[in-house]
């Protein structure tokens, strides 16, 4: 262990540098945040991820987010195990029937001020789910959704690039004020 | 001397036989394929049902013969499976569900896959309007004194997938847990009827995201099968190098984050960069880090380049350079094994008698790998070790992971080696007439058994049986007698799929 360990302080590091805030996400969230949370918040945000029906395929890249190359920690977004210490749920999947009524629950047990973030194709519309008698649709359709980051699953690049964004607005902010 | 199989099927008229025999059988010896599965003689690959069918796959685990025996039940009852053989109970709650066919003498008839939720009951069969008001769902009960309850789920702490667990403990042991799954239940089967196969494949890669490429390929040589098309051997190969790096990304994955359940963040960082060298590798070579919608029927969507060729081979070389180191620090850390040794421990009499797959059979005597007991094509002409074990604990689960990702690392530099040249492609074609197939896939899991009937070009039935049906009752049997906060550490190594379950 020691060999590695020593390894580690001496290998450059994983860590890549982070990229450009994603435009179109910008411009989705503009119009959505409140000057008050943002001065309230801080550069910092306590991410609760919950997995609404997906197929586990988003899920895989959030875990990679806190791998050494994507640390998202460095950026102040730190994953938290209840949603009451959340600022931002993020949310995979198409919503399942069976999960409506836990996605409502959990959203309701974030305290405000608080944001949605729906991850991947699926939590927009249903993606190829939607139509099944068990699939609600897209998160929207169940509590509201303030930015949304596509793909199948979306690169670990893409959320970060979507939850910087989601910083730097409520960020300028709380600069603005 | 016949084979078990073979007296079953005698006499029968074989209604297909791609690959393997179907047969519809009467009530007599239905019971009797039950007893041999309770008996132990045969295993239990899958039980499904259609409107007025029920199907039953078999193995003949010495012979490594399969088979399919079908029952028909207009009056939409049958003789329950899971009476005697525990195994199926699960099975035939979920047939009940979707397709209203019950199972008599079932000693469990709760729902499984049904919340109430959707607003229909039995939706692939005959769509009964549901009532509106919820009977509770009920726990199994539990007695004695001093035992307390704790209810986990459906979300859970981490970033996992939802499902509610129930513990009972007594102190801190758990005396009982017993698992409420169907949360992520998306209606696949419902979806897949009638869809084409291009949209049907779409669906199987996203039964469960860490097994895209697994169900895509067992989708696909289910179709291929009833098709009777011939893929070529570039894309057969192809095949076996997606579902290698899948496999070596999962288990890297897995072994980090057992590891990190038991506290060990040092093992959790390192794996965690080796998987994404894995992921990254998968992108530059088939264009997305998961390698989604890459296998198709008749073959693969892509083909690999020099670039993607040469990234491949750094990132095997690296793997087999780091990974090593991290094994010898996995086997010296004292705290760590003090957590993984004697945790969680799966008997191999309970592995066989679920017929459970992947490394929680192959950690508790189980040999079974499709791979090599099925041996389909490229891995009847790869060289690689099946590692069987029988501690049954999650150090053995571990120990079986690491020897496949040292055999897969030594796959995947065969499969570069050997690659032939070649087309990427057959074209599927769209006989008028009903045409039925299955395939067995070694996903990194475990089995994965698809089973289909294909009608000019559109998706008749299509069932989908994840390995975790057969692994996640096993979970319940191995937490007795731990304690509470080992749970995360078993739950990790048998890291059982809920949307492969749920469906």
């Amino acid at each position: 262990m020691r060999k590695l360990l020593f390894q580690g302080l001496f290998r450059r590091p994983f860590t890549e540098p982070a990229p450009s805030p994603d435009d179109a996400a910008a411009a989705e969230l503009a119009a959505e945040l409140g000057h008050a949370a943002r001065r309230r918040l801080g550069r910092s945000l306590s991410i609760r991820e919950i997995d609404a029906g997906s197929c586990n395929g988003c899920e895989l890249e959030i875990h990679a987010l806190n791998n050494a190359y994507y640390d998202v920690e460095r950026f102040g977004l730190r994953f938290v195990a209840s949603p009451r210490h959340a600022d931002v749920l993020m949310v995979t999947g198409p919503v399942t029937r069976n999960m409506r009524d836990a996605l409502e629950r959990t959203y309701h047990a974030t305290p405000d001020p608080k944001w949605v973030v729906a991850i991947g194709d699926c939590a927009r519309d249903g993606g190829c789910f939607a139509g099944s008698y068990a699939v609600v649709g897209g998160v929207s359709e169940v509590v509201p959704v303030d930015l949304h980051i596509p793909g199948c699953p979306p690169t670990p690049t893409a959320m970060l690039k979507g939850l910087l964004a989601l910083l730097e607005r409520v960020d300028a902010g709380a600069v603005t004020r | 001397m016949p084979s078990l199989i073979d007296r079953v099927l005698e006499g029968r008229k074989i209604q297909h036989r791609r690959p393997w025999p179907r047969a519809v059988v009467g009530a007599h010896l239905w019971r009797f394929v039950t007893n041999e599965l309770a008996q132990g003689r045969l295993s239990l690959l899958g039980l499904w049902g259609e409107r007025a069918t029920v199907h039953m796959a078999i193995m003949d685990e010495d012979a490594a013969e399969i088979a399919i025996v079908s029952l028909n039940c207009p009056d939409h009852t049958y003789a329950s499976v899971g009476k005697f053989h525990p195994p199926a109970l699960r099975l035939e709650r979920a047939m009940h569900d979707l397709f209203g066919l019950s199972a008599q003498g079932s000693p469990d008839s709760r729902t499984w896959l049904d919340h109430n939720r959707w607003g229909v009951r039995f939706p692939l069969g005959p769509r009964i309007d549901a009532s509106s008001e919820a009977a509770p769902y009920r726990f199994l009960p539990v007695e004695g004194d001093g035992v307390h309850q704790i209810a986990v789920g459906p979300v859970h702490a981490g970033i996992i997938e939802p499902g509610h667990f129930r513990f009972t403990a007594s102190g801190e042991t758990v005396v009982r847990l017993e698992q409420r799954l169907g949360y992520t239940h998306k209606g696949i089967e419902g979806l897949m009827t009638g869809a084409d196969l291009e949209r049907a494949v779409q669906l199987a890669g996203r039964v469960s995201g860490d097994s895209t490429v697994a169900y895509a390929y067992a989708f696909s040589r289910a179709s291929e099968a009833a098709l009777d098309l011939a893929v070529p051997d570039r894309a057969v190969w192809l095949r076996a190098l997606l579902a290698e790096l899948e496999r070596l990304a999962n288990h890297l994955g897995d072994i980090g984050a057992i590891c990190n359940d038991a506290s060990f963040t040092l093992m959790h960082a390192h794996c965690s960069v080796l998987r994404e060298s894995v992921l990254r590798a998968a992108h530059s070579a088939f264009g997305h880090r998961l390698m989604r919608d890459v296998i198709a029927p008749g073959g693969v969507m892509r083909d690999l380049e020099d670039e993607g060729r040469t990234t491949i081979r750094a990132m095997v070389d690296n793997i087999r350079r780091r990974f090593p180191q991290l094994v010898e620090l996995y086997d010296n850390t004292a705290s760590l094994q003090d957590r993984t040794v004697d945790t969680g421990v799966v008997k191999p009499a309970l592995a066989k008698q679920y017929a459970a797959g992947g490394y929680i059979g192959r950690a508790s005597g189980r040999s079974f790998d499709a791979r090599r007991t099925l041996a389909y094509p490229p891995y009847d002409s790869l060289r690689f070790d099946v590692a069987v074990l029988n501690e049954g604990d999650v150090n053995t689960r571990v120990w079986i992971r690491v020897r496949e990702v040292e055999q897969s690392l030594s796959l995947i530099d065969q499969i570069l080696d050997r690659l032939p040249a070649g087309g990427l492609r057959a074209e599927p074609g769209h006989p008028k007439e009903a045409r039925e197939g299955m395939a067995i896939v070694e996903g990194f899991r475990g089995d994965v058994l698809v089973w289909l009937r294909l009608r000019d070009g559109l998706v008749e039935r299509c069932h989908l049986r994840d390995p975790s049906w057969f692994q996640w009752p096993l979970l319940e049997a191995a937490i007795e007698n731990n304690i509470v906060a080992d749970f995360p550490l078993c739950n990790k190594s048998f890291n059982c799929s809920y949307s492969g379950q749920d469906l």
